[in-house]
């Protein structure tokens, strides 16, 4: 029983895609229960493997028992755990608010689209936990394919924005497969564990480098690195509510997670980030350049979910540049900030939904008199606004706090670094206190108006995960010192 | 050293904050909900005086909330320094709840309930800031006074309010951002801890003088809330706030913990050997004689009474620095001494100010004239007050200042010293003539009858209390004098 | 130079995959046109697909059938049949290319339906003026 549980997590939502598909032209109300249920089955089952990795170590699973390294293998290890748990939680929370907006922006389409939905969710799960590099080119491409399609169901340029990231997605699924077809080649294994054993021997080859090169570029197109982010704004911002709330906490950070995977478990640390002198440094310089460009093109926005996409941009940065930082301090704030940034991200695209859902739209400029008008969803979103700003005792703060810790121990070269992310701290400070400042005065000026304006919240579906996830980010933050230390010191990747 | 875990720091530091939900729910009945204010600040300050006497014997309390990151953990923790500006602050809170609602009803203000509840987490941060065991708990309740700050200060919802609010932030939230918290992880990366520590964390750790002074200076500017030029300019935008919480928040809770902040910093964590070895407080006390001379003349030119009150608190905040950056033991009971001198005066001052404009809506020192004569006890308590910021006996301000003279002294610096009194002629020359306008200047003839009378009660009381209180200080500063001695003995 | 050229012929098959990955990005990145920008990435994934597949053949190499007998003998001749892996993978890499075009047909109608063209200056044009 418990040794199928890795595959449950990932099955549960798989089969109730199908179902939900069926059922639901039957009686409308199954496509709530049978993904609700499916996806707490799974948030349970994820706990239970987080529970059994921390335990016991790292499970292997091999798939309908054919052995790796010619079966596919499933290898959840501290850090892929971690990663199901967060996709589980994300995913549930977002389930909630994403079922009343798509009962709103898509009538009578809702089993399709949570047909799309769930299979998503398990696509990510697959990511999550797979230990075999071509398997995880098929997980990428099922998770693609199905936010394609969920972007497309958007309004206007939902469609147009959808084929620009066909097109820019396939790029990078496509670089990630030439860079697994180089490994190949040269290891004739397609194993994780496997490819890694055998590596070391080749380490000096030039075609070990190009497929190293490959892999990365591949990643950094799915997760929006800058300058590869050109199709992330208009895809987050556009897309149907109800898919932005799952697509914007989760898919950049799943990506960051590859990253972290194919360095730590195709490759080895000391390859990725010593064997090229200077490869490091370029990276952690090209991510601070990131996180202050898009900072900058957030200021520019004015409607909320494209800024939000920006800050996305902003923060892939913050995590890449942790990583290749490559010290313990700076590991550990970019794996405590995928946690983090994927719940502040659900906090504020859940608020944000919320207001598109009583509003009809995102622009700053209707947001005036919010606080009166939805207090509950605007002081969550205060929330979400502080902890991407980094106030203490906020979750956001304490990632934060780690990565700049790496770039102050990584030595002067990563200055910089620390200096974007400072910069970026108070560049997220202005745009929310910009939004803050309109939903906070009334339109108008004067005071006097406030009575005239009705309260009018958000409906309950949304209300709920949304002041959860603002209660999570405050916990986290108050959590923050045990969770490091049983949670993300022993999810560091072997090494650190 | 006897020091007990107990969660009385943790309930005086969070009665407001529970306070404040109480404040919200009674939202509609005004009442109610002033009570409950009174309450809560009434309780605050018996839960600090009830920690006073095992403090004042020398012993301490101490409770962990929280693990937040290795080697720093959530900590609050009650010394002497802590509870010297805790017992100040939570004094001074109750005097405003009781302004508070006698100015805001006679204004018929809106949003008190917003208002309430702000002011009770405002209070919590500044407790919190005051019990603090370490940088890092710090630095969360500064924000969060910040933070809570904000809407106190947006209060009028205007144009001018949100412009205000804007540069508000914008200092506050920036230097803190931009420079206290880079600070703060370079000492947490050097020292491995954040802790408070007598003497100060980072001498034995063979750290080099540069970053020593950058420390010093990514510190000093990063706590803004101490007005020290060149981030001084959101205080006089802050004025546009209701009296209270000029008088309140912006003479004594925010830029005090500002100063605090500080003046934790130069004894604690970067602690005095290693600044005297580097000569780096006199550097410090040369830098703020700047702003010390600087405010004090743009005060002049003020005809806002407000933001003349202002500029002087600008130049009142740098005394303390002052006396911190002597390093001597004089000039550090000075500096640590002259929180609570000016407090008491400023506050009178602030709550003379709102009395005034309740009663006449007035703002200008400029139409004041021979407003004494119909609103005596108001410009009585406002000689006194504007007596104890300029320092002259019988007042508080003397001593604090007399402490900082010998200290300028006993550091051999007579240019410090020519500062001190230049400025206390300053302060002279611009509080004296409101006070001889407003006795003995004729009034002019339209507003003698139109019978302008004192201030409600509610307003009359704490003000009257406040001048008392700084004349009594100069008679009965012992307890305070003990809690410095104690703080600053190494 | 002569080596040069040695070495093109001698990987001829994998020149050719350069040449036509390079022909289907520039389509992606540089046609207006978005079904010349879906062909394009089809090229794309069609070079991918090829690179894969020479790379499990062998000069000489039979079909991968093998006969029981003679492999629980132990005499299977690897280099006698070509490697079937890369192919059976590129089975499953050519569902994936397949569906993924055919949902960017989908969405390429939903773009026709909504701008009535499927020149990308035209439609950027249409969004600008509304």
């Amino acid at each position: 029983m418990t040794s199928n549980l890795p595959l449950y997590v990932l099955a549960a939502p798989l089969l109730a895609a199908f179902v939900v598909n069926l059922a639901g032209r039957v009686w409308r109300g199954s496509v709530a229960v049978l993904s609700l249920g499916a996806l707490l089955f799974s948030t349970i089952s994820a706990l239970l493997v987080l529970q059994q990795v921390l335990a016991h170590g790292t499970i292997r699973y091999t798939v309908g028992g054919w052995r790796a390294p010619w079966g596919i293998e499933l290898v959840i290890d501290p850090l892929s755990a971690l990663m199901l748990v967060l996709i589980a939680v994300v995913a549930l929370l977002a389930t909630f608010s994403a079922l009343a907006s798509a009962r709103q922006e898509l009538p009578g389409r809702e089993h399709l689209f949570f047909t799309l939905y769930l299979i998503l969710i398990s696509g990510l799960f697959g990511l999550a936990v797979t230990g075999d590099a071509f398997n995880l080119y098929v997980m990428l491409e099922i998770t693609s394919i199905t936010t394609y399609c969920l972007i497309a169901m958007g309004k206007g340029r939902a469609p147009l924005a959808s084929f620009n990231y066909v097109i820019m997605g396939t790029i990078g699924a496509c670089f990630y497969l030439l860079g697994v077809g180089y490994l190949y080649m040269l290891t004739g294994s397609l194993n994780m564990a496997d490819i890694q054993s055998i590596l070391p021997g080749m380490y000096g080859s030039i075609s070990v480098a190009t497929a190293f090169a490959f892999l990365m570029v591949g990643v950094w197109i799915k997760m929006a690195f800058l300058p590869l982010h050109g199709w992330l704004p208009n895809a987050y911002s556009l897309a149907p509510s109800s898919t932005s709330v799952l697509i914007a906490p989760l898919m950049t950070k799943i990506s960051v997670f590859l990253m972290i995977r194919i360095i730590f478990s195709i490759f080895s640390p000391d390859y990725a980030f010593f064997q090229h002198v200077g490869v490091q440094h370029l990276i952690v310089w090209a991510a601070a350049l990131a996180i202050l460009i898009a900072s900058g093109l957030a200021l520019a926005q004015t409607d909320l979910k494209r800024m939000l996409s920006y800050i996305i941009v902003a923060e892939v940065g913050y995590m890449v540049g942790g990583v290749w930082l490559a010290n313990t301090a700076a590991m550990t704030g970019a794996i405590l900030h995928i946690v983090n940034d994927a719940l502040m991200t659900l906090c504020l695209f859940l608020a944000a939904s919320a207001i598109v859902y009583r509003l009809g739209d995102s622009k700053l400029a209707s947001m005036q008199g919010l606080y009166r008008r939805m207090p509950l969803t605007m002081a969550a979103f205060t929330i979400g606004a502080f902890s991407m700003i980094g106030v203490p005792p906020t979750a956001g703060f304490f990632s934060k706090w780690y990565l700049i810790l790496g770039g102050i121990e990584a030595g002067p070269w990563a200055w910089v670094y620390v200096a974007a992310l400072l910069i970026s701290s108070l560049v997220n400070a202005i745009l929310f206190f910009r939004i803050i400042e309109i939903a906070y005065f009334q339109g108008g000026g004067e005071h006097g108006h406030g009575a005239a304006m009705p309260r009018q919240e958000a409906c309950a579906w949304q209300l709920s995960p949304l002041l959860l996830s603002a209660v999570a980010l405050l916990a986290i933050g108050l959590a923050a010192g045990p969770l490091v230390e049983h949670l993300i010191i022993p999810a560091l990747p072997a090494g650190f | 050293m006897n020091i007990i875990t107990s969660l009385l720091p943790v309930a005086a530091v969070g009665i407001s904050l529970i306070g404040a939900i109480f404040i919200i729910l009674a939202n509609r009945r005004p009442n109610l909900r002033e009570s409950v204010t009174l309450l809560i600040a009434v309780g605050k300050f018996l839960l600090v005086l009830s920690m006073l006497p095992t403090v004042l014997a020398g012993g301490g309390f101490v409770f962990t909330l929280a693990e937040l990151i290795p080697g720093v953990p959530f900590q609050l923790r009650v010394d002497a320094m802590g509870m010297f500006f805790a017992l100040v602050a939570s004094f001074l809170w109750i005097c405003t709840s009781i302004y508070s609602i006698g100015y805001m009803r006679a204004l018929q203000e809106h949003d008190q309930t917003r208002y309430y509840a702000s002011f009770a987490v405002a209070i919590s941060a500044t407790i919190g800031v005051a019990f603090s065991a370490n940088l890092l708990t710090l630095y969360l309740f500064y924000e969060m006074l910040s933070l809570s700050t904000y809407p106190l200060v947006t209060h009028e919802r205007n144009a001018e309010a949100r412009v205000s609010g804007r540069k508000y932030l914008t200092y506050i939230l920036g230097t803190s951002i931009g420079f206290a918290l880079p600070a703060m992880l370079i000492v947490y990366a050097i020292a491995g801890t954040l802790d408070f520590t007598s003497g100060g964390i980072l001498s034995d750790t063979g750290v080099a003088p540069g970053t020593v002074a950058l420390l010093l200076i990514l510190f000093v500017a990063g706590f803004a809330k101490a007005g020290i030029m060149p981030f001084h300019g959101w205080l006089p935008a802050a004025m546009v706030a209701p009296t209270p919480v000029s008088s309140f928040l912006h003479g004594v809770a925010v830029v005090k913990v500002g100063v605090f902040s500080i003046l934790r910093v130069i004894f604690d964590i970067l602690g005095p050997d290693l600044l005297r070895s580097l000569d780096l407080g006199m550097a410090l006390t040369y830098f703020v004689s700047i702003t010390i001379l600087a405010a004090s003349l743009i005060a002049l030119t003020q005809d806002n009474l407000k933001r003349r009150l202002a500029y002087s608190t600008i130049g009142q905040l740098s005394y303390m620095i002052l006396g911190a950056g002597m390093l001597t033991a004089s000039g550090m009971t000075g500096g640590v001494l002259h929180i609570a001198m000016h407090a008491f005066g400023k506050i009178t001052l602030f709550f003379c100010a709102g009395a005034i404009y309740v009663a006449s809506h007035k703002k200008y020192i400029s139409e004041m004239d021979g407003l004494g004569r119909q609103m005596p006890i108001t410009f009585g308590a406002f000689a006194l007050g504007a007596m104890s910021i300029i320092g002259l006996p019988p007042l508080g301000g003397f001593i604090s200042k007399w402490y900082l003279a010998v200290g300028a002294l006993q550091a051999d610096q007579m240019p410090l010293l020519l500062v001190l009194l230049t400025s206390s002629l300053l302060n002279a020359a611009y509080f004296l003539p409101i006070v001889y306008r407003a006795f003995f200047a004729a009034a002019p003839a339209a507003t003698t009858e139109t019978g302008i009378r004192e201030a409600p009660l509610l307003c009359l009381l704490p003000l009257s209390v406040t001048a008392i209180c700084s004349l009594a200080l100069f008679f009965y500063p012992n307890v305070f004098l003990r809690l410095v001695e104690m703080a600053i003995a190494p | 130079m002569e080596s040069m050229l040695g070495v093109v012929v001698a990987k001829y098959n994998y020149w050719l995959y350069v040449v036509l990955m390079m022909i289907g990005f520039y389509a992606m990145i540089g046609k207006r046109n978005l079904v010349k920008k879906l062909l394009g990435m089809n090229i794309f994934q069609t070079a991918i697909i090829l690179f894969f597949v020479s790379m499990g053949a062998k000069r000489g190499g039979g079909i991968p059938i093998l006969d029981k007998e003679a492999a629980l003998a132990g005499a299977v001749k690897v280099a006698e049949v070509v490697n079937p892996l890369p192919h059976v993978l590129m089975l499953t890499a050519i569902v994936v290319s397949v569906s993924v075009t055919g949902v960017a047909l989908a969405v390429l109608q939903r773009i026709y339906k909504e701008y009535g063209t499927l020149e990308e200056d035209e439609i950027l044009d249409k969004i600008g003026r509304s």
